[in-house]
């Protein structure tokens, strides 16, 4: 498997950390409640179509968004996740 | 029928025409009293302990593809009871003594070899580590030993004592630990819950969980709506897309695992062989292959196959830890869907909706779990309430903090 | 017996080689299998499960009976394709899986038993009693099981993985895969050409036909010419791909050195490559495929495209007098071409009743093939016509064709399924069924060679056109473009004996029939029952006919019946190559800090810490053990003053306006208010509430401070940071960096501290211008160093830190003056100690299911900000005295060990799950209290102290009566550390 890092190009799977579904980065605030078991616990988990975090820890150091497919591994797109779109952000719902 | 050496004594002089089929083919009846979604190793098994256990024979196993098509026929085999924390540690004891007897409750030879399991340490602190799990082991009343270099050396001559990367310190024994044949698991559990009674309907995908007032009433199939009373939730990596017909978000991350299986050898390594370092553990099936699992791939995946990086990963360890299988060559490599919770135990429990119940999250665990985990689903679907030695397997407790992270690596499904 | 005047090999060069003990010579060019033949050679292995005498049955890496084992020693490699090892002097090859050898095995008596060892026997006895299991089945189970044998010694020859990346990997040089390679590389593409052979050309090599009017192997030498002449083409022989994965990711195994007598040393055996294509050509041809029959698996019985290969390529006569048995016209061929090498044909055996007789052959057409006779080797076969008739037709080998596979494993790597095609009866591929990849040729089920020239020229254009590149006119040369006919024929119907389908696991047409009876009607079922395809050839011949005859069983056409799966590898691949760089020391890379030489001069044993290494102690003459040494370190730092490497422990730089805020959030307590020049230790945890890390971090200056993280989870921490500041600090001024390797740093721990130092020092310092958590620049042999007023070990302490090229410099100069205060260098043993005492915890304590109430720091997790993990750590879960707490232990005697792992348990009770109480994690013996001590956690434990536990370890056979106290066993004030 191959990914594009956005600031270094494509690159091999080898150079890359894997976190899971880019919801993490959807940081609730206050204390304890839900939203927040949404943020550590529940998962969609699609067969098909997801956004998921990956961090380029042999290269830039970046955290990607990658929109991925889970069944065939397709990958059709790589951002910063510091530059991540809002509409991405809906992988939630 | 009943298999016996006699049987097969017989039945060869007489040209094994005279075999029955191991299962009936049933036509979907249009209500049941209980549904298991799922014919793996642990629908199989939930049903057959309902049927044995608590006289509940009219059920239905569905299965999208044909019989034990998931993990429990992709697996490395490993059978163990080696937990630390409670809540894990009375279950797989529970389970390896349903395993000890497996054989003649099932009527059925499911080869359960209790080789012995060897976890290798290579420094004082994994030293300690193991000497915790395995004190923890002998609380439970199982067995646990801690061997120090020259014990390992004893049973496992072959491993690099000298040049290894991480130097082997000693190893944890765990001598009932063991492996049994996959297949012939799911195929025992099916044939004893198919003479019980029980329905078994393969080709019949759900595709739909029907609720009314917050009870389950039925599923829709692609073999046409059945009802039911109860239904049971038991997809190991599809657990996410069954549980959403409910309406229901799990805790869970499907990842790929994988496993590879060298030609046949003669017998050259005799237990199951683990490393602390390197994501590699090794068994010899009895048919002379070498079996390797390592780590996850580590990303999302429902492919049931993976990439390089794992498999050359795991060689590598096997390279510096036992060199002499260099010479073996890898045949088959595969991946199963593994069902990942954020702590990396599993989930038996009831669901918010009347009825329904959910078993899942078994990781990479699950085979070992298989009788025990039927055992304990069945337990909770008869009775309603959680099964003693599955009490802590609760679908909430990461809301409510009581979690069972054995490798402590956190809400990160993929760690575990 | 070799033919005048046909094959490829060198005549010239003759090449002696042994097999089972015997000396023989072959010719260079030849393969194991190709000289054992010319030499009369006929049982070349046994079978898995009968132990049935068995020849070579192909010319390629499909075969499933002619297994040798190659080599002696540790260099010995079992399973080794006879038909894929080429011989070079000194080969030494034996058949394996049988005793005393493969012309004489008394396991054959299996055989006689085959009634009783049916599909799955094994499933349905040696269940009583229970015990035998384990002690007498499986162990005489597993010794008969297995094919050839691993030498158990260590071998340390040279295996190596490399990467490779091209616009167009083609994949087999036959006719489609010479023509794609061509068209590409004249268009300037980068190519590789992948053969799996030791000699590119594929079919072209093994048939008689004519290319452009010459023969096919000349032929194809012109154009490898072409192609070698090509700086953009690379030409990869004996090359096999092995595998498809994502991203236009191609495995592939290259047997480097394994044809030649004496490889140059730097030469590695083999090498496994993975090889980057932005498009890919499968143009691997096609395997042709047997006919089930009783006692088909006769040494001599072999498929029909081999005969030709051995005849028109090796020049071998795989027999004297030949009978062809097919359902196709290339029987037909097989017939010609014995008859131009002047092989005698005793009989053309064609199910097809239309058949038309060739010159001069008896033609049995529409004959069944009833019997083959000649355990050791084929004599004859009993053929029945359709008139009933009984002939016995004389031969020593028979060639048989049931139609042809397409290799068209790769295209299913990636989950793809391929698509049932009547015509030909078998199964092809499908198109994108791995992106990026085409197929062409005979492995797409096109079998004429002029087809597959336009197959294979095409779809380089196509590939060449999606690269964006101008597409070459390549003229296709003229060649033979027959259309194949061919009958599905599967088996003999109603065989006498029994037939087989996998050669290699010796499964018959009765074990998918009995699979069948039983119910296993799915094919995974029926595969995993009989065992259908596991064997070493994976059923590449083989699994085309077993579901055929399972649909037949269980009357279903063949494509709802459905195939099974295949997997990588395609062919397997040694572990010593996929693991290549892994034995010894290559798993991982070693860290060594800049006192490493020193360390170990002085003696230090050097034990790993993570990836780093870190002396452990330092012995000194007298010293017997490692306690004696540990025990005086110690002392040293409580009395005097002690050096030790720090280094390994991550050090992040971080810098920005935003700094300070952004500490604040990573950490529980508040680091903004952090003045420059001071030090605060703080506590990390994960967003789900567990501890993460402890550690230093340091002001600088204005928004600059360095972070100090535990040598363990220097990674961690770090992608924790970027994570952070990525996901949730967008905008924040706020930059860090890991500058672990930049810095060396060393503790400089004792009451005489200072005073080291200040020997040292261009300036020296007093308490107020470092004072205890303060920093700042010094100068230290000339260079500009950062000093830190902070404690590991409870005493006066420093860690003074120097860019790392200046390392090893300062720690010799550190500990000699260190020496010359009566104090030296101290190892991770006394560190431990020293912690210990302290009660500071290490990755023993914080070992991921811990939270700050447990070790007793919920003080430190501010009300006033939040903080990643704050709200996870209020979950009811994660709080409450039945949490295991953070306590010491002093056992009663002090002089009774404990060990770290032990279990606690109420004074009294029985050592068992329910009365658990908690476990301990860290114990040393304490020269400074002479006492052991240990730290745990203690359900309620702060609300124990002073009462007593039992502690056992099981494992150890410890049980010790402990008494609960405190964690901070010494200067529980601080005093020291301060003064």
């Amino acid at each position: 498997m191959r990914l594009n890092c956005p600031l270094c190009g494509d690159r091999d799977l080898r150079e890359f950390t894997y976190y899971g579904a880019s919801v993490y980065a959807d940081r609730p605030e206050g204390g304890w409640s839900e939203a927040w078991d949404d943020l550590l616990h529940l998962r969609d988990n699609p067969a098909g179509e997801t956004n998921d975090l990956w961090y380029h820890e042999l290269g830039c150091s970046a955290w990607i968004e990658v929109s991925r497919n889970t069944v065939t591994h397709a990958i059709s797109d790589t951002r910063l996740l510091a530059e991540r779109k809002p509409a991405a952000k809906g992988a939630k719902a | 029928m009943r298999y016996s050496g006699l049987s097969v004594l017989k039945e060869g002089l007489f040209g094994n025409k005279g075999w029955k089929p191991v299962w009936r083919e049933p036509e979907p009846k249009a209500e049941y009293d209980i549904i298991i979604i799922g014919g793996g190793g642990h629908g199989l098994a939930t049903a057959y302990y309902l049927a044995k256990n608590h006289g509940l024979t009219n059920i239905a196993v569905l299965e999208k593809g044909y019989l034990g098509s998931g993990n429990v026929g992709r697996n490395t085999t490993i059978v163990r009871a080696n937990y630390f924390l409670p809540g894990n540690s009375e279950f797989y004891s529970h389970s390896l003594k349903l395993w000890e007897g497996l054989e003649r409750d099932l009527n059925y030879n499911v080869m359960h070899s209790q080789r012995g399991i060897i976890n290798l340490f290579h420094s004082d602190g994994q030293r300690d580590a193991f000497a915790r799990r395995g004190n923890a082991m002998v609380n439970q009343g199982d067995d646990a030993e801690l061997l120090d270099r020259e014990g390992v050396r004893r049973l496992v001559p072959y491993l690099d004592f000298e040049q290894t990367r991480f130097p082997i310190y000693g190893g944890l024994y765990h001598r009932r630990g063991g492996t049994a044949r996959h297949d012939a698991v799911a195929w025992g559990f099916a044939r004893g819950a198919d003479q019980r009674g029980v329905d078994l309907i393969q080709n019949c995908e759900v595709t739909g969980i029907d609720i009314v007032d917050g009870r389950v009433t039925g599923v829709q199939t692609t073999r046409g709506a059945i009802r039911a009373k109860k239904v049971g939730i038991i997809a190991a990596g599809r657990s996410g897309q069954v549980a959403a017909m409910a309406g229901m978000r799990l805790p869970i991350e499907s990842h790929i695992l994988q496993a590879y299986v060298t030609e046949g050898l003669k017998p050259v390594i005799d237990h199951v062989v683990t490393y602390g370092m390197g994501h590699f553990y090794i068994s010899q099936s009895d048919k002379g292959g070498l079996v390797f699992g390592g780590d996850l791939d580590f990303y999302a995946s429902y492919a049931a196959r993976g990439n390089l990086p794992m498999l050359e990963h795991v060689m590598e360890a096997g390279m510096t830890l036992m060199p002499m299988i260099g010479k073996a060559k890898i045949l088959r490599t595969w991946g199963g869907i593994v069902d990942m919770t954020p702590d990396g135990s599993p989930i038996i429990d009831k669901t918010d909706v009347g009825g329904l119940y959910i078993d899942c999250g078994w990781n990479y665990g699950g085979f070992k779990a298989t009788p025990a985990s039927g055992w304990c689903m069945a337990h909770l679907i008869a009775t309603g309430e959680p099964h003693e030695v599955a009490r802590r397997f609760r679908l909430d407790r990461f809301r409510t903090g009581h979690l069972l992270d054995e490798e402590g690596t956190g809400s990160q499904h993929n760690l575990h | 017996m070799r033919i005048e005047g046909k094959g490829l090999v060198d005549r010239s060069t003759p090449v002696g080689f042994r097999f089972d003990g015997r000396d023989y010579t072959g010719f260079q060019g030849d393969t194991l299998a190709s000289a054992l033949l010319a030499s009369g050679v006929r049982v070349m292995g046994r079978s898995f499960k009968y132990h049935r005498p068995r020849g070579v049955m192909t010319a390629g890496s499909e075969e499933p009976n002619a297994l040798v084992t190659v080599g002696r020693g540790a260099g010995q490699v079992p399973n080794v394709r006879a038909t894929v090892q080429e011989i070079h002097s000194g080969l030494d090859a034996r058949g394996q899986n049988a005793w005393p050898s493969v012309r004489f095995d008394v396991m054959e008596v299996n055989d006689l038993f085959a009634p009783f060892l049916s599909a799955g026997f094994y499933y349905k006895t040696f269940m009583w009693p229970r015990k035998f299991w384990e002690s007498l089945y499986e162990p005489a189970i597993r010794r008969a099981a297995g094919l050839g044998a691993l030498s158990r010694q260590h071998n340390d020859e040279h295996y190596e993985k490399a990467y490779a990346f091209c616009d167009l990997l083609v994949i087999g040089s036959g006719p489609a895969g010479l023509m794609a390679a061509l068209t590409a590389g004249r268009a300037g593409a980068d190519v590789i050409l992948a053969e799996e052979d030791a000699r590119m050309g594929g079919r072209l090599l093994a048939e008689s036909h004519e290319v452009a009017g010459q023969s096919g192997a000349d032929w194809a030498a012109g154009v490898v010419a072409e192609l070698a002449s090509m700086p953009n083409v690379r030409l990869m022989t004996r090359t096999t791909v092995t595998g498809a994965y994502d991203g236009g990711t191609f495995g592939a195994l290259e047997r480097v050195g394994l044809h030649l007598a004496r490889p140059p040393m730097d030469l590695p055996r083999e090498c496994f490559w993975r090889i980057v294509a932005k498009r890919a050509i499968l143009a691997a041809g096609a395997h042709e495929r047997p006919i089930a029959f009783a006692n088909n698996d006769r040494p001599g019985v072999m498929m029909a495209g081999a005969v030709r290969a051995y005849v028109n390529r090796w020049g071998v006569a795989p027999g004297q007098t030949v009978a062809v048995f097919g359902n196709n016209d290339d029987a037909h061929r097989t017939v010609s071409d014995l008859g131009a090498a002047g092989i005698k044909v005793s009989a053309l055996i064609d199910v097809r009743e239309d058949a038309v007789a060739p010159k001069g052959v008896t033609l049995h057409a529409g004959a069944r093939l009833v019997d083959a006779v000649g355990r050791n080797g084929l004599r004859e076969v009993i053929v029945a016509d359709r008139d009933g008739k009984i002939a016995r037709i004389p031969c020593d080998c028979l060639a048989m064709s049931g139609g042809w596979n397409p290799v068209l494993h790769l295209t299913c790597h990636m989950n793809g399924r391929p698509v049932w095609r009547e015509d030909i009866a078998t199964f092809v591929p499908k198109p994108g069924m791995v992106p990026g990849l085409t197929v062409a040729g005979a492995a797409n089920g096109t079998y004429s060679t002029y087809g597959c020239m336009k197959e294979g020229a095409e779809a380089a254009s196509v590939a060449l056109s999606e690269l964006g590149r101008a597409q070459p006119k390549v003229d296709l040369p003229e060649a033979e473009d027959g259309a194949i006919r061919l009958r599905a024929y599967w088996e003999v119907p109603e065989p006498k004996h029994r037939a087989w389908l996998d050669f290699a696991n010796d499964v018959t047409t009765k074990d998918v029939r009995l699979a069948a009876q039983e119910n296993f009607r799915s094919v995974e079922h029926m595969k995993r029952y009989t065992t259908q395809g596991m064997a070493p050839d994976q059923g590449k011949s083989s699994n085309v006919a077993a579901l055929a005859v399972l649909a037949d069983a269980t009357g279903r056409g063949i494509p709802e019946t459905g195939i099974t799966t295949f997997r990588p590898p395609y062919v397997p691949i040694s572990v010593a190559a996929l693991g290549a760089g892994g034995q010894g020391k290559g798993l991982a890379p070693e860290r060594l800090t800049t006192s490493h030489q020193a360390s170990v001069a002085r003696g230090a044993p050097m034990i790993e810490a993570g990836l780093w290494y870190r002396p452990s102690y330092f012995p000194r003459p007298g010293e017997k053990t490692w306690r004696e040494s540990c025990d005086r370190e110690v002392r040293m730092v409580r009395e005097r003053v002690g050096v030790c490497d720090v280094s390994t422990l991550g050090k992040i730089d971080i810098q920005g306006a935003d700094a300070g805020r952004f500490l604040d959030f990573v950490y529980t307590n508040t680091f903004s208010t952090l003045k420059p020049g001071r030090v605060r230790y703080g506590l990390m945890l994960r967003e789900d509430g567990i501890v993460m890390d402890d550690g230093t971090t340091a002001c600088l200056g204005e928004g600059h401070y360095l972070m100090t993280t535990t040598t363990a989870a220097a990674g961690q921490v770090m992608r924790h940071l970027d994570f952070v500041a990525q996901a949730h600090c967008p905008g924040w001024d706020v930059h860090t960096i890991s500058v672990t390797e930049q810095w060396a740093q060393f503790a400089i721990a004792g009451p005489l501290g200072r005073e080291l130092l200040n020997t040292l020092l261009e300036s020296p310092i007093d308490d107020a211008a470092i004072p205890f958590l303060g920093c700042g620049k010094v100068r230290v042999m000339g260079i500009e160093a950062r000093l830190f007023r902070i404690s590991f070990s409870g005493e006066l302490g420093f860690e003074i830190a120097v860019p790392a090229r200046y390392g090893a410099a300062l720690y010799r100069d550190l500990v000699a003056r260190a020496e010359s205060l009566g104090g030296g260098a101290y190892g991770m043993e006394a560190l431990n100690v020293l912690r210990i005492e302290k009660g500071f915890i290490t990755h023993a304590e914080i070992h991921g299911r811990v939270t700050a109430f447990d070790i007793g720091l919920q003080g430190m997790v501010s009300a006033k900000k939040d903080c990643i993990g704050k709200a996870a750590s209020e979950r009811p879960g994660l709080t409450g005295q039945e949490r295991e707490q953070l306590v010491g232990l002093k056992p009663v005697p002090a002089s009774k060990p404990i060990g770290a792992g032990a279990h606690l348990f109420d004074e009294g009770a029985e050592p068992v799950r329910v009365n658990d109480q908690g476990y301990v994690t860290s114990v040393c013996w304490s020269p400074t209290l002479n006492t052991h001590l240990g730290l745990a956690f203690l359900k309620n434990g702060r609300a124990r102290h002073a009462t007593r536990v039992r502690l056992v370890d099981h494992l150890r056979g410890a049980d010790v009566v402990c008494e609960v106290v405190h964690p901070v066993f010494f200067d529980a004030e601080g005093g020291r550390a301060r003064g």
